[in-house]
């Protein structure tokens, strides 16, 4: 039986997944979000920008800006909780490198955003709940705030259609039925 | 700001910076309709995988037409506020084409305007994506 790998190790390969997963989109390089993980907890940070100003007269966040950054931290979000299962079954190759699982984005069939009050020019951040997730479709519910966590700015539900091959393999009852079908 | 003086449809557009960086211009503004336009750009894709531009483009640029709609109706005073807004993305936009987006102001009441608006890429007969969303109204102080 192999000995359990070094926590360092099962870090870097989560942390690299994640920044895999994030780094590969260029919409979210353009707006300047960036993930924070603790566990399989994912928290989305929107830096202020001039650039992301909707009305210069507040001045406030533009209402496209904040929907484009809720999005994102659902999609990512749902995208890391189809890959989180397989960290645990990834085995490196000679050289101790790892091939990290390679997924398609799910598609968003529809998104709703409830502004709840103006955002501020500061960072904004965001967490995302998947509220149900399918084989098909995935319901998830994101919430953002700035300085105060328990003031939401604006908050969002959308419905996600699943990738074809990436069962998803996190309900209670999956067991032993973890999707292999991710190659590579 | 008051949308009546901003005659020019392309001063309009570089008084909302994140319109600006994102690409967008007016094509039209009307009575309680506006059209505007995003240019095709590898830094809006979402999918890596096939080029598609990511939903928050979309929205982005459907919530900034929806508001100019709002803004451009004859009983609007100032500006707005979106309240609310729902994306149906019916298709992906093809890669490489211009997206283009209709909303109307159909109903400005005294403290909610109510909008929808229809987005398409070069395949007009194929929406890639509806909106209908609630925003503030405001009549004049």
């Amino acid at each position: 039986m192999a000995k359990p790998e070094p926590v360092q190790l099962i870090k870097q390969r989560r942390d690299q997944a994640l920044a895999g997963l994030v780094g590969a989109v260029p919409y979210i390089g353009f707006l300047g979000v960036t993930f924070d993980r603790r566990g399989d907890e994912l928290t989305a940070t929107l830096p202020f920008a001039d650039r992301l100003i909707g009305n210069p007269l507040l001045p406030a966040l533009h209402g496209g800006a904040t929907a484009a950054f809720l999005e994102i931290t659902a999609l990512i979000e749902l995208s890391w909780q189809t890959i989180w299962p397989q960290f645990e079954t990834l085995k490196p190759d000679a050289q101790g490198n790892v091939a990290m699982p390679q997924i398609q984005m799910p598609k968003t069939i529809d998104f709703t955003v409830d502004y709840m009050r103006s955002g501020l020019p500061r960072d904004a951040y965001a967490r995302a709940r998947v509220n149900r997730s399918g084989r098909r479709y995935a319901s998830v519910h994101v919430e953002a705030w700035q300085d105060n966590r328990s003031r939401i700015f604006a908050q969002a539900t959308g419905h996600f259609l699943m990738p074809e091959m990436a069962a998803v393999p996190n309900a209670p009852s999956a067991g032993g039925a973890v999707s292999g079908a991710v190659g590579g | 700001m008051d949308i009546s003086k901003l005659t020019d449809a392309a001063e309009l557009a570089k008084a909302i910076p994140h319109a600006q960086a994102l690409g967008m211009s007016f094509v039209e503004i009307g009575q309680g309709h506006a059209i505007m336009q995003l240019p095709y750009d590898e830094k809006l894709i979402g999918d890596p995988q096939t080029g598609v531009i990511h939903g928050g483009a979309v929205f982005a640029l459907m919530d900034t037409c929806a508001g100019a709609a709002v803004m451009s109706h004859p009983d609007a005073k100032g500006y707005t506020a979106t309240i609310d807004l729902r994306v149906d993305y019916m298709r992906s936009a093809t890669p490489g084409q211009i997206l283009r987006t209709r909303a109307d102001c159909y109903r400005y009441g005294r403290s909610v305007a109510f909008v929808r608006a229809v987005a398409y890429d070069e395949d007009e007969a194929r929406p890639v994506a509806v909106a209908n969303g609630a925003f503030v109204a405001s009549k004049g102080e």
